[in-house]
């Protein structure tokens, strides 16, 4: 059954600060980058910034693991009179791509008019990601997973890999070919960190941080705030920019995959997979679309191998079958979409152009789709974005020109 | 194939562990070297974490089964840097292993594999070995059985 909200909101404004290698940002607060982000998306939609009256967030409000982003903090900085709705999605960044559809829950139940999404990251040595659960304090439960060493997000990820390759037969090809294409749409690109190209020496060089994972299937380490705003589709028309509507957003996942990860619970076949599946049959249904109907696929890419796994998850490719697929070259942009290819993170994503937790996601869906994009697929109609595979919830949203 | 060579577990002078009331009884066995687990004394399902209700039947009451401290390892990484800045770079191989005398899905243990990190392979049996931590515990490692 079609999605009862499909359309019927849009993304109406996008703005972002540069993005800056980890630590960079530095003498700017988080305050200051999401502000700057808030305000460019203002600007961008033709709205006052004091015309905000909700915010929708992810990652429980949080900005990384040690920063927050605050409401009342935002409204006494720039000046917002009044929300009707503040509300976070729990646990990280694997709701990022289900704001749009908190957005439109605000919006919908007449809470607020204009509901903005952002998202800061500022990594300073004592907050940087990458090595996070090794530097967390004891707690009951992560003391059952903390004195293996899987010091972080790419450690714990690099056991899902494993038990990929061996249950399906994937290949570090396939995950060179992921870095290495996104790497490609990287390099014509201002606002990418990483621009030059990679060759498979240099790749298969790079230090094996957690076996069968290299240093770059990792993703970047970088600051930077991307915020959007949304509104009513019918509001949407008298703005600024092309509207883009949510066409779906969805959340949640199954108890199977649950604490993912962190636990490493999961039975076949779920372990070995982005834990995307349910909320992907979710999109599916509410749009009567398939992944045949999409135009530019930007996947939550903050590991080489959990975008292989959410291409299986998503249908692009039949589960078991991401290595094939990633190594027939389908991701590889084309400004004119070839039979069967699906182009991948046109933006370079969270491997080559920045990591702001998902963000830079949303903002190249709403370029691709007003047609204003560096990789501009041509004729775009719909963009899938995607959450982080990590704890419930994991998030998907379709966006349509 | 890299030849990664020896692994050991991470040094336990380095590692804290926290407990609460249901955790605590795991590494009170530990303590005495004993593997056990979280099992639903109402439907026999084991759970580690231990946590406070059954997943599967919403009982509250546990109890606390001697396993025979093998098991099968289901998956691993292979991590060639050091997790702490005062130690140099060595090899640690985290393993998740299916351990034997649980029953279905949720209670795999996440630890360290000890011995040839070259071996380690999706399937292999491995047995307990006992890492001395801070505060007098007992941290369950495994090396080949
Ligand atoms: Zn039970």
């Amino acid at each position: 059954m079609a999605w009862v909200n499909r359309d019927k909101c849009a993304i109406v404004g996008i703005g972002a600060t540069p993005y800056y290698v980890r630590g960079q940002s530095w003498p700017q607060t988080t305050d200051q980058l999401a502000g700057e982000a808030i305000m460019a998306a203002c600007a961008d939609a033709g709205i006052d910034v004091k015309d905000i009256d909700g915010f929708a967030y992810y990652s429980g409000a949080g900005a990384g693991y040690t920063g927050k982003m605050d409401t009342a903090d935002f409204m006494e900085q720039l000046g917002i009179r009044e929300v009707g709705f503040t509300a976070a999605l729990t646990s990280g960044g694997g709701g990022m791509a289900g704001t749009g559809g908190l957005a439109t829950a605000a919006i919908m139940n007449g809470d607020a008019t204009y509901v903005v999404s952002v998202m800061a990251l500022q990594q300073l040595p004592q907050s940087r990601l990458g090595t996070v659960f090794g530097q967390a304090a004891p707690t009951a439960h992560n003391s059952f997973m903390q004195p293996s060493g899987l010091v972080g997000p790419g450690h714990l990820m690099s056991v899902l890999a494993r038990r990929h390759m061996h249950l399906y037969g994937t290949t570090r090809d396939a995950f060179f070919e992921i870095v290495q294409t996104q790497r490609e749409h990287a390099m014509p690109r201002e606002t990418a960190v990483r621009r030059k190209p990679l060759t498979r020496e240099e790749y298969f060089a790079s230090p094996m941080l957690a076996d069968p994972l290299c240093r770059l299937d990792f993703c970047l380490e970088t600051d930077g705030a991307v915020a959007f705003i949304t509104t009513t589709a019918e509001r949407a028309k008298d703005l600024r920019q092309k509207p883009v509507y949510i066409h779906a957003s969805r959340h949640g996942g199954t108890r199977a995959w649950g604490r993912a990860f962190g636990w490493m619970g999961m039975p076949d076949p779920t372990f070995a997979s982005s834990g995307h599946k349910p909320v992907a049959d979710r999109l599916w249904a509410d749009t009567g679309l398939t992944a045949k109907d999409i135009d530019v696929a930007l996947l939550y890419d903050h590991f080489s191998a959990m975008v292989l796994m959410q291409l299986e998850d998503y249908g692009f490719c039949e589960k078991g079958e991401g290595n094939d697929f990633v190594l027939s070259g389908k991701l590889r942009y084309a400004n004119r979409k070839q039979p069967g290819a699906i182009p991948l993170n046109t933006h370079g994503g969270q491997l080559s152009e920045a990591y702001i937790i998902g963000m830079t996601h949303v903002r190249e869906a709403v370029e691709q789709l007003r047609g204003t994009a560096v990789n501009q697929v041509e004729d775009a109609e719909f963009a899938l974005v995607t959450g982080g595979p990590a704890a419930i919830p994991t998030s998907g949203m379709i966006l349509r020109r | 194939m890299s030849n990664y060579g020896p692994a050991s577990a991470l040094p336990g002078d380095h590692i804290r562990i926290a407990t609460d009331p249901y955790t605590e009884p795991f590494w009170q066995a530990a303590r005495e070297h004993r593997l056990t687990t979280c099992r639903c004394a109402n439907c026999g399902h084991c759970r580690i974490p231990p946590t406070p209700y059954c997943p599967e039947c919403q009982s509250n009451r546990i109890e606390w089964p001697d396993l025979p401290g093998t098991g099968t390892i289901f998956s691993y990484a292979i991590c060639t840097k050091s997790p702490y800045p005062d130690v140099p770079d060595f090899v640690y191989v985290p393993i998740v292993v299916d351990i034997d005398g649980t029953q279905g899905h949720g209670a795999r243990l996440v630890a360290n594999f000890v011995g040839d990190a070259d071996e380690v392979a999706i399937g292999m049996k491995v047995k307990v070995v006992w890492t001395s931590i801070n505060d007098g515990w007992e941290l369950p490692n495994f090396e080949k059985a």
